[in-house]
This record gives C-alpha cells, structure tokens and sequence, in this order.
C-alpha cells in the first residue's frame, strides 16, 4: 500500500510555498494562513489513511485549508456578537474568502516574497519569514541553523507580522518604481540564506546543507516566477556552481580545502552543468549586475579541469568590472588575488599592498590572509608567517582557524 | 489607511527667506498632488524646537522643561496625514516630501494612524 504519510510529508515540501502564498492572500494574515495550513495537513493524515490520497493533493490540501479560514472567520465573528463588538472586518473578511474561494489557483509565491523581503521588515525576520512560509521550515530549524535563541527568533518574527499587518505592507508583487530595488532586496536575502548554510562557520552541519538546498529551492521559484530577469539566473548558477564543490570543499573531520587544492571529480558536475548555461543565458543580456558577475567568475573555476587551466586573466578582469560596481575591500582582494595568478604576485602584491596603505584594512582578516598567501607563493616565508599571524589573531571562525592555522604551521616547519 | 509621516530635520538658522520660501513651495507642490488624488488629509509646519516645552506628569506633580523630549540632531519639524492604500503607497510619497531646509539632511518616519472601529463606522 501506498504510504500516505510520505505523500503528505512530500506535499508539504514542494507544496507548502505555493498554498500558504494564496492562503496569506485570502486572509490577510501570516498566523491565520499558517494555523489553517497545518490544520489541513493534520486533517490529510487522517482523511488520506481512510479514503485515499486525493488525485491532486495540494488542490485538497488548499480546499480544506480556505474552509478552515472560513471557519476561524465566522468563530471570531461569533465571539465579537457575543461581545457586541463591531463586525465590520470580520464580515469583510469572510465575504473576501467567500469570493475568493472561487478564485483559480493561482500562484502568490511571488507576492509572497515579496512581502517577507519587504524593507520596513528587519533583515532577521525577512531571511526567518521567507524561509518559514516560502521555505517550510520550522522557526526552530531557522534558530538552529542561525545560531540563535528560538524565542528570540519567534519574537522577531511575530513582531515582523505584526507589522506587516498595522502598517499594512502590501501584499504585491511591487510597483514599477519600486521593483528593481525590491527584487534586489529579494536576491539579496535568499543569498544570504545560502551563504549562512555555505559559510564554514560552527554549527550543524545537516542544517547548513539544508540552509543551501533551501536557499537553491527559493533561488529556483524565483527564477520560475520571473524567468526573464538575469539576475535572477544568475543567482540561481551562482549557488549551484559553490554548491556544486560541497564535497570537495572540507575534509572529514571539517578541515577547509582552497580552490585549487580541491579533488574535482568530487564536484558534483550535474550542477554545474545546470549551473552554466544559466550563466551564459544571463551573460547574454545587457547590465551586468553583481550575481552575473560572481556567477561568470564561478562557472570560469568550475569549467577548468584543474587548477592550473584556470582562466585567471578573465578573472581579474570580471574583479576590475565588480570593483567599479560593487567597490567593496573583499572584491578589492579577490582582484589582486586574480591579477598576481594571471599576471603576476609581485603585481597582485603591489595591489594588495596599496590597498593596505590607507591603514583602513589593518584590521580586515582576509586582508592579512590574502597577502600571506602571495607572500607564501614568493617564497618570502617569514614575512608570509607574520601575516598568517595577523590573519589569525583576527578570526573567530573554527574552520578558517584551522586553515590558517595549518599554513602557519607548515611555513614554520621550513623555516626553524 | 491613514499614515502619519514625520518630518525631522537639521534645523538650520542660517536658512535665509528665499531658501524658506523655496521648501515652502516644494510642500506646496506635494500637498496639491496629494489633494488632487483625494487622499490629502492634513499637514503642518511646525515652529522650530527651540519653542518646544515638555510635560511630564510624575507621582501627580507636572514637571515642565524647556526643549524638545529627546535632544536629536534632527528635530521634529513637521507632519503629513495622508490616506494611503498601503506602506508601499505611503512610501512613495513620503519619498516626495521635501525634509531638507537649505540643504540640511532630513528624514520621515511613516507611522500608520491607529483606527478604531468607531472611526471606521462614523466615515462609513
């Protein structure tokens, strides 16, 4: 017999994004959309075991969770009759289900989105808010995976409702004006979501990878939502093509592997095959935005072999371009990095070096980082230990100590 | 939904009449909009802060002091009610609203108006 269970657990996975989009629609409200979604999924587990898994299970799944909606409305009306309060939300709210009960089943994820990377909403809550109704995560598998209290989290995120409804944040897909800096904020947010799970910082690293896959998912319901938008292509490669090194990217027991020290083969190359005609699909459209950048350099490391038959030249010419758009000190170092593998480490030395004479990167780990790591390539091993000390003193991160802390040890071998 | 959109900003003594003026016209511009759209519902000026007295009542007895409640370098200047279909609305016009005298930085805070529902039926 077919497991039920299992058909329910996956409908909630690829399903859950889409219903609660049109249910938050309907109801105006986060709390209603989620109460009447897991009521719907609890009344599935029942109904299914006895009467079968429906043809189409999120249509079901939808159906009975707007009669839920409907049924808290007319509670709630009922208790305000009681309390001769005033009806007029209530009766709005019920005849604007009613209506919309009829309506087709649309898809609201982009609205949705829209809603929780709105900017009035604290970054927290806006990356705690999308992955719990776009993603289905629970806000304990959020507070997990981001380090903090749960209750914290909850509160954070109940606030962030609650604003969203007394400032009334409109449920839309943004106006014209609005939508390049809006979808911009949307990117933004689902980046950052890959980046918390792709970051080698502590943490479980079930969640980490779940954070990854999660933040591909949303990145991938963007792109399906407004295929047309480069960026938006680009976003989604970008994460397939790092994600793609996962496994060649640390050691068992957690110890970071650089780029070129990597085993390739263990990439997984169905990503990147996904991964770069993606890139070159974005690439063809005029405005090169920062993820068509960050992408094209990422589908250039993963289309070499090895680590040699990297294209460094087009590297540090896809910095010089980010550097002028996106001028920030660790595009800055990414740029010298290319240029000394491309042209030479005395040249990205020397650019290394002039971006240290403000005095403003003293403090900057990856400043002292990148620098030791020329000096070590020039054979200058005393002054390359002097800055893996530096770099060390300034890193909190157990994985990126390690690493450090593994070149430092090496030069010291050679030198005493 | 009625927005509330604060106005704070440097308050400049040197702003001369003309730069006065010329604020005063950019306002003009946005509450004609604003009236046109049928959604104007109310602005003011408000008189610079140095006229500002607090009131505080404790343990029954009213302490009065001179100056605004909180000493900001951007001071409560002024103030729009406009009635806005949503925050994205209430945003796109708070972007309008002139918040610099002569050049001095400025900002507005957009607070949605507490309804209540009597309000809501008196307007029915």
């Amino acid at each position: 017999m077919h497991d039920h269970r299992a058909t329910v657990e996956s409908v909630f996975r690829n399903e859950s994004g889409r219903i609660i989009a049109g249910l938050i629609r309907i109801s105006h409200s986060f709390d209603l959309a989620e109460e009447a979604m897991q009521d719907a999924f609890a009344a599935a587990v029942v109904s299914w075991q006895t009467d079968g898994v429906p043809d189409n299970p999120a249509a079901w799944i939808t159906a009975t969770a707007r009669r839920k909606l409907i049924d808290y409305a007319r509670r709630e009306q009922t208790r305000r009759n009681n309390e001769g309060q005033l009806l007029y939300e209530y009766e709005s709210r019920t005849s604007a289900i009613d209506d919309e009960m009829n309506q087709p089943f649309d898809d609201d994820r982009l609205s949705l989105i829209f809603t929780c990377c709105h900017p009035a909403i604290n970054m927290e809550a806006q990356i705690g808010l999308t992955l719990r109704t776009l993603g289905g995560l629970t806000t304990m598998e959020i507070a997990r995976a981001f380090l903090v209290p749960e209750a914290t989290l909850a509160q954070r995120l109940v606030r962030a409702q609650r604003k969203i409804q007394q400032a009334r944040i409109p449920f839309q897909v943004p106006a014209p004006g609005f939508l390049p800096e809006r979808l911009s904020a949307v990117q933004k947010v689902l980046y950052l979501i890959f980046n918390e799970g792709y970051s080698a910082s502590s943490g479980d690293s079930l969640i980490r990878r779940e954070l990854c896959a999660e933040a591909i998912r949303l990145a991938r319901t963007l792109l399906e939502l407004m295929p047309h938008n480069p960026e938006n292509m680009a976003l989604l490669a970008l994460m397939l093509l790092h994600d793609s090194r996962r496994d060649a990217r640390s050691t068992g027991d957690g110890q970071l592997i650089p780029l070129e020290e990597q085993d390739r083969s263990l990439w997984h190359h169905d990503q990147v095959a996904e991964g770069i005609p993606l890139v070159e699909r974005a690439l063809g459209r005029r405005n090169l935005g920062p993820y068509q950048l960050q992408a094209a350099i990422a589908a250039i490391h993963a289309e070499a072999r090895t680590a040699q038959e990297t294209d460094w030249k087009q590297i540090a010419a896809l910095y010089a371009i980010l550097n002028t758009t996106q001028a920030s000190p660790i595009v800055a170092l990414n740029h010298a990095v290319a240029v000394a593998m491309s042209e030479s480490l005395e040249r990205g030395l020397a650019l290394i070096d002039e971006l240290g004479a403000s005095g403003e990167l003293e403090s900057y780990r990856l400043y002292h980082a990148a620098r030791a790591d020329l000096l070590r390539r020039m054979g200058r091993n005393p002054e390359a230990i002097e800055s893996y000390r530096r770099a060390l003193a300034l890193t909190s991160n157990a994985v990126e100590l390690r690493y450090l802390g593994r070149r430092l040890s090496e030069l010291e071998g050679l030198v005493y | 939904m009625r927005y509330m959109m604060l106005i704070y900003s440097r308050e400049d003594e040197a702003a001369t009449p003309e730069d006065m003026r010329a604020v005063a016209a950019a306002h003009k511009v946005v509450m004609d909009q604003a009236r046109d759209r049928g959604i104007f519902c109310a602005a003011d000026p408000l008189q610079p802060s140095v006229t500002a007295t607090t009131v505080r009542v404790q343990d029954g007895k009213s302490l009065v002091t001179d100056g605004p409640f909180a000493e900001t370098k951007e001071q409560l200047a002024g103030y729009y009610i406009l009635d806005c279909q949503d925050l994205d609305e209430a945003l796109a016009w708070a972007e309008k609203i002139p918040t610099a005298c002569a050049g001095a930085a400025g900002c507005i805070e957009i607070r949605p108006i507490r309804e209540f529902p009597s309000r809501v039926l008196v307007n029915a």
